[in-house]
């Protein structure tokens, strides 16, 4: 036997009629039902991170130090893939950096009902670190963003600091001429060897 | 077959780990075991992992620790979702087609965050069962009425099972239920979930485990005296509640038969038993006898790594082969209510 | 012992009719839908498979932890063994992978391999954006993170702005020969492409894939089977799995190495030294439509830079293209997470079993099947040939 072309052809396994009791027989057949689910979980941030989040109130940022390559992971995690090994070094990383890449985002997202679109959506690179993360660019046209850009974190006020991430409110132009990305980051030009 | 061995391993086990991250605990483990027996990734063929996002509150939370199996260059990697002696299947089975001769295993949870029991509740039917939110203690407790009723067992045999199940462990640093109880004492015990005790329940544990499988010569070369991999098989028993005779175990049974347990005298038997009723179960369905020493390391009772706990019991089967201990060991993994699923890994030295 | 690697092959193929709802099928009877089609065109019985292999993207999506727990029985596994693989988004394609291992390996003759995914169960953008204390979320889904990365392909290649319209036409095109396909759009042309809302700029509406329901089985077995299979066969004739970590430095995120080496490894074992010239038909995973020149450069069947052209030159189209990519309407037209890669691989099988229909390559001998995942760090790829490698 070939293949099924049509999918309104049931397999013969699956196409015989079910039979209800009578009593049944002029009751409407239940389509779907509700069952709302909730658990509850305590995250705990691990080590790197917990670092990280602490230097974050006095508007620091923190990365880890791969002990074998010397590269720099910001946000930490306490590992460097690049050898496989536990991180044990956090270094300070500057609070400006360039646009490695960006989007523009149109939609809006429900975890952050206070971002109006479109806003720009960029992984940003601080000095001193080898990997970027997301983060938002603001205080400039979306249109007008671009790849190399060079950006500096704007904080909150210091006395709505936290430990967090949120410390950060976005990231701003600098005015500085834009960084030329292929000093910088492997990018799969034609001819790249890797 | 292809001859396939355990030559290394390495876990943590504590009551719940509060200051590090899953991957910042699980990489002193995967880069400790290759370094254990002086091998870089590079030396690995295959990696494979077992996980669960649903305890780890986070959806591809396995992604988070590929990082540790240091994927740079990339790696020959896989995951399943399920205990990590189903990762250590899938590399076996990788192996036997004779193109890599070296695969890391890892298998890890961190229970603590969450309520296993609720969460666990989430792997019932999803229609009829799951809305009701039985616990995982709750459905065996089904069993263990079962197994009473049907005088398989009494309260009194349970609580032997579980006073020797401290015993063991009072030597295992990787243990977390260690304190010693007395059969009075657990007698004594209000019941949890009537009819299991406290006792009778696991000692839930955050934690992981890590361990290299090599071939032939290879295996030789890296340990003094490998764990061989003599049969291994993994069978799955019906979900539907009700439709199972809880009191016996049809897929630890195949499973046993399939990887040749009753082939010879088992010297040791670490066994995926979560509750006193579980062994009970398990020891009857591989037709374990008097004189095979059931869970020298106290066993899942004693510290339950959800994801981590069957690939223990093969690690902790291994060193004891490893070190000398016997000749040959069985080990099993086990999953879902009333461990519907088994793995069944006989073990043997040379 | 050395150890020894049997040939396997695919003699069945079942799929569900996708959609983003199917409301009229519980979990289980959806994924009885495709097993029973597969089973039914390799000509077996459940009685007849060794061994379920199963796949699917994060739990979370429907809610229910470790699914095929629940699933035995409507899979006829009671009694028989079930591995259940997650590698993110290549899931279907490495569940396929381990289920040939299982034939290859000489472990079982027979195996039944099937992912799937049932979003409207539950809600997966909730899913995939669980609340976390430590980070602050800017990033809307998938194509948040993949767009920066196409952007930077579309700087360095130079492609023409509308690459990825092109593309989501065609594949919009290829699905309406596919009755299984979930979008069947007969209105769409490339203006309407063009004109759709900018989500994720550079990303458009038309340029993403859909959410579905859906299944897609597969039964697998080895030499002695398949000579005695009476019907078409797909022989595999190379696997290859490869994962890496998504972010460190230097890496290249627009040709992840993961991806060069992975299809590096299953075109040898293919013996396959010029992809363009001896495959026949691609199936490949392309979510986002400017993933289609991306992989093109990164598999290897264009040069660096240049895969754009491809897509422009019409190379691509079922109707007339040298290397018909995607003809069954791809990851753009169908989408159940968990299925997503084993319908590549699958729909490789039918262009070599002859079996496509209406999408039928013509005369297609050898064919690739192609998925990836996370944060484009994890790949699964296959190629089948219509003869006994």
């Amino acid at each position: 036997m070939g293949y099924n072309q049509d999918p309104n052809v049931q397999p013969a396994a699956l196409s015989g009629e079910v039979t209800m009791p009578a009593a049944l027989a002029e009751v409407e057949p239940v389509q779907s039902v509700r069952t709302p689910a909730a658990i509850e979980y305590i995250a705990t941030p691990g080590a790197s991170l917990s670092a990280y989040l602490r230097a974050m109130k006095d508007k620091k940022i923190l990365g880890d130090k791969c002990p074998v390559t010397g590269q720099v992971f910001v946000p930490p995690r306490g590992v460097s893939p690049v050898s496989g090994q536990r991180t044990t070094e956090m270094v300070e990383v500057a609070d400006a950096g360039y646009v490695e890449s960006f989007n523009i985002t149109r939609l809006p997202i429900k975890s952050r009902p206070d971002l109006n679109p479109p806003y720009v959506s960029a992984w940003v690179v601080p000095d001193g670190a080898n990997v970027g993360s997301i983060s938002l660019v603001a205080g400039i046209e979306p249109e007008d963003v671009r790849i190399g850009l060079r950006v500096r974190a704007v904080w909150k006020p210091d006395d709505e600091l936290e430990e967090s991430a949120a410390n950060i409110l976005h990231w701003e132009p600098t005015g500085e001429p834009d960084v030329v990305l292929d000093d910088l980051r492997v990018i799969g030009k034609p001819g790249d060897a890797q | 077959m292809r001859d396939i061995a355990v030559v290394a391993s390495m876990q943590r086990q504590e009551k719940s780990i509060d200051n590090e991250s899953e991957v910042e605990y699980m990489v002193p483990l995967m880069h400790g075991v290759k370094e254990s027996i002086g091998i870089t990734q590079a030396d690995v063929g295959f990696t494979c992992s077992g996980s669960s996002d649903f305890i780890a509150g986070q959806a591809f939370s396995f992604v988070m620790t590929v990082d540790g199996a240091n994927p740079v260059p990339p790696i020959s990697e896989s995951h399943v979702e399920m205990d990590g002696a189903w990762a250590l299947y899938e590399a076996w089975v990788k192996m036997q087609m004779g193109e890599i001769d070296i695969a890391l295993i890892y298998g890890y949870s961190k229970s603590s965050g969450g309520s296993l029991r609720d969460v666990l509740a989430t792997q019932m039917d999803p229609y009829y069962v799951a809305p009701l939110w039985p616990d995982a203690f709750a459905i065996e407790a089904l069993a263990a009425r079962q197994l009473i009723e049907s005088g398989k067992t009494s309260m009194e045999h349970l609580a032997e099972l579980a006073s020797r199940a401290r015993d063991h462990a009072a030597s295992n640093p990787n243990a977390v239920r260690t304190k010693a109880k007395s059969v009075a004492d657990i007698m004594a015990e209000a019941p949890l979930m009537d009819p299991l005790r406290p006792s009778d329940i696991p000692a839930s544990a955050d934690g992981g485990c890590a361990l290299i499988l090599a071939a032939g010569d290879r295996a030789r070369e890296l340990c003094e005296r490998p764990a061989w991999i003599r049969g291994i098989d993994h069978r799955t028993d019906a979900h539907t509640l009700g439709v199972r005779d809880l009191t016996t175990s049809m897929s630890a049974r195949i499973a046993g038969e399939q990887a040749g347990v009753s082939d010879d005298k088992v010297d040791f038997a670490e066994l995926y038993a979560p509750f006193t009723t579980s062994e009970l179960v398990l020891t009857e369905a591989l037709g374990l006898g008097d004189d095979t020493i059931i869970n020298p390391s106290g066993g899942a009772l004693s510290a339950h790594t959800m994801m981590a706990s069957g690939l223990i019991r093969i690690a902790e089967a291994a060193q004891r082969i490893t070190n000398g201990d016997g000749d040959r060991a069985v080990a099993t993994a086990g999953s879902g209510p009333n461990l519907q699923q088994n793995l069944v890994c006989v073990l043997e030295g040379e | 012992m050395s150890g020894s690697k049997q040939r396997a092959a695919v003699i069945g193929v079942g799929q569900t009719k996708y959609a983003s709802t199917r409301g009229d099928v519980s979990l289980a009877g959806l994924v009885r839908e495709a097993a029973y089609r597969a089973l039914e065109m390799a000509g077996k019985q459940w009685s007849d498979i060794d061994a379920v292999v199963i796949g699917k993207a994060p739990d979370f999506f429907e809610g229910i932890m470790m699914p095929e727990i629940y699933l035995a029985e409507a899979l006829g596994c009671v009694g028989k063994p079930i591995l259940r693989v997650h590698t993110a988004g290549s899931v279907g394609g490495s569940t396929a992978v381990v289920a040939t291992s299982l034939v290859q390996a000489g472990i079982h003759g027979t195996v039944l391999t099937l992912g799937f995914e049932k979003q409207s169960e539950s809600n997966a953008m909730w899913a995939l954006s669980l609340p976390s204390p430590f980070t602050t979320s800017i990033n809307a889904g998938a194509g948040g993170y993949f767009s920066p990365i196409i952007r930077r392909y579309m700087e360095y290649s130079g492609a023409p702005e509308l690459i990825g319209c092109m593309v989501a036409l065609k594949d919009r095109q290829h699905a309406l020969n596919n009755p299984y396909a979930h979008v069947q759009d007969h209105e769409l042309t490339f203006d309407k492409v063009v004109e759709s809302p900018m989500l994720w700029d550079p990303i458009r509406y038309s340029e993403t894939c859909p959410s579905s329901d859906g299944a897609c089985a597969m039964v697998l077995t080895d030499e002695t089977g398949a000579e005695a299979h009476d019907g078409a066969v797909a022989w595999i004739h190379g696997t290859a799995m490869r994962s890496e970590a998504n972010n460190y430095g230097g890496r290249n995120v627009v040709s992840p190495k993961a991806s060069e080496d992975c299809a590096a490894d299953v075109f040898a074992q293919a013996g396959i030294t010029n992809p363009r010239e001896q495959i026949d038909a691609v199936e490949m995973y392309v979510p986002f439509s400017w993933y289609e020149p991306m992989w093109l450069e990164s598999l290897g069947f264009a040069e660096k830079g240049e895969g754009w052209r491809m897509v422009e030159s019409g190379a691509t189209k079922h109707e007339g293209g040298d290397l018909p990519v995607n003809c069954s309407g791809g990851v753009l037209s169908t989408n159940p997470i968990g299925a997503s890669g084993m319908i590549r691989f699958a729909e490789a099988a039918l262009q070599v079993m002859g079996e496509a229909g209406a999408h039928q390559v013509d005369g297609a001998k050898t064919a690739f099947g192609h998925a990836y995942g996370g944060g484009a760090q994890y790949y699964a790829m296959w190629v089948v040939g219509a003869e006994k490698p």
